[in-house]
């Protein structure tokens, strides 16, 4: 049997006083995408940040099983796209790219796919936030992860750009990779499987 | 893991050096030399020009000169890369936070200490040091240094995101600098080369201490 890509269980998340989510279960089988919604300040980016490993799970006010509550379990590795791209911006694009393509091992980018290859020589801090959008998931798909968490991927991208999300999600999850998706604008993925956040308020 | 630390060495060191805005290379590290000099020249304007008084407080001069130019960078030191997300994909990698954190100590000492001891050569000229009186800074500084760098690195990964954090950091670090300063500058006084080892001791300390206190204030942070 397939190992799940993802498996978590009984995840909370508390800001200050405030609960966003309580008692969150998640499993994702390889080759599935996830669509993951919920209002403004529901917690959708706390989500994707514990997920990443960047935010430890608060602890449960019940939890259903204190043995598992709060465990996180991947297959494979991560990749993170979030509104943060990492890269330089006072470099030309080619060469903050180079930068991860270091790190990653990366070889060849689908810069032409992306609408990038034109920019290479151009400052990151002169790009556009569609643009910038675009580098940061050049810089995703160097890192050959297996799971992808894009957080708000369509945020600043024109019609194209978000088509072009849509086909490399679906491309990412026929390979055998799982991808989560906050989006408050609609998006299809493959499988059409959504989470509402908002359902686990408390 | 080693490649991925490599890298990010380069890159600070480029980032270090060039500035933030990315000017020529060298641009990053002109202010805080010129910075240095500029102490330099304008102590014997504030003390009078007496060659023996200069000849004695110089080195202690040309210390507190090079902790506040060590002090400089400290804005740009961390803060930039938790804000543009470096560290969160870092982490992602499994790049440990410690092993950034220590190839930015040696970043961050490379741009500014040789530099810095290049230009204490002038400020002890202007200041009327003798050869072995010159000897001595340099050998303390080359002690002293590294400790300051992990100090600062350490220091602007805990201001890290705070309002004002630039300001705190310096204030922060010139108290913690004291030890440094005692033995670096206490062994031109003394004129024995026990105070440079000690100053090297309290320096390693520091080094040792500055990657484990560093990754922990950037997780602490998250």
């Amino acid at each position: 049997m397939q190992t799940a890509a993802l498996t978590a269980w009984d995840l909370c998340c508390r800001r200050g006083d405030r609960w966003l989510f309580h008692g969150l279960d998640l499993k994702l089988e390889q080759g599935e995408a996830l669509h993951l919604t919920g209002p403004n300040g529901a917690g959708k980016t706390s989500l994707m940040r514990m997920l990443a490993g960047l935010l430890r799970p608060s602890p449960s006010l019940q939890p259903r099983d204190a043995a598992k509550a709060g465990t996180i379990a991947w297959e494979g590795t991560i990749a993170l796209a979030d509104e943060r791209p990492a890269l330089d911006p006072a470099l030309p694009l080619g060469k903050a790219l180079d930068f991860w393509r270091g790190i990653d091992g990366a070889r060849d980018l689908p810069l032409e796919r992306l609408g990038l290859d034109n920019l290479l020589d151009v400052p990151v801090r002169y790009l556009s936030t569609g643009q910038k959008k675009r580098a940061a998931l050049a810089r995703l798909i160097g890192q050959h992860a297996q799971n992808w968490l894009l957080d708000e991927p369509l945020n600043g991208l024109d019609v194209a750009g978000v088509a072009l999300i849509e086909e490399l999600v679906a491309q990412h999850c026929a390979q055998g990779g799982s991808a989560i998706v906050t989006s408050h604008q609609p998006i299809r993925l493959p499988g059409e499987k959504r989470l509402d956040i908002a359902d686990y308020a408390l | 893991m080693t490649r991925a630390l490599l890298a990010i060495l380069r890159r600070d060191l480029a980032r270090l050096l060039r500035g933030a805005h990315g000017g020529a290379l060298g641009s990053g590290i002109a202010l805080p030399i010129l910075f240095f000099l500029a102490v330099a020249i304008i102590f014997p304007f504030a003390v009078g020009p007496d060659p023996r008084l200069l000849a004695r407080v110089g080195g202690g001069v040309i210390w507190v000169a090079a902790l506040l130019a060590a002090v400089l960078p400290l804005d740009r030191l961390v803060e930039p890369d938790i804000e543009m997300g470096f560290f969160d994909q870092w982490a992602l990698r499994g790049i440990a936070e410690e092993g950034v954190i220590a190839m930015r100590v040696i970043a961050h000492w490379l741009s500014f200490a040789p530099a810095l001891m290049l230009a204490t050569l002038p400020a002890g000229a202007l200041l009327g040091l003798d050869g072995a009186q010159l000897g001595m800074v340099e050998l303390g500084l080359l002690a002293g240094t590294p400790g300051l760098a992990a100090l600062g690195v350490m220091v602007a990964a805990i201001t890290a995101g705070l309002k004002g954090g630039a300001a705190l950091a310096g204030l922060l670090v010139i108290p913690l600098a004291v030890p440094i300063l005692i033995f670096g500058a206490g062994a031109l006084a003394s004129g024995g080369a026990s105070g440079v080892a000690l100053c090297g001791a309290v320096s390693l300390v520091l080094v040792a201490l500055a990657p484990f206190a560093g990754a922990g204030a950037i997780r602490a942070g998250r």
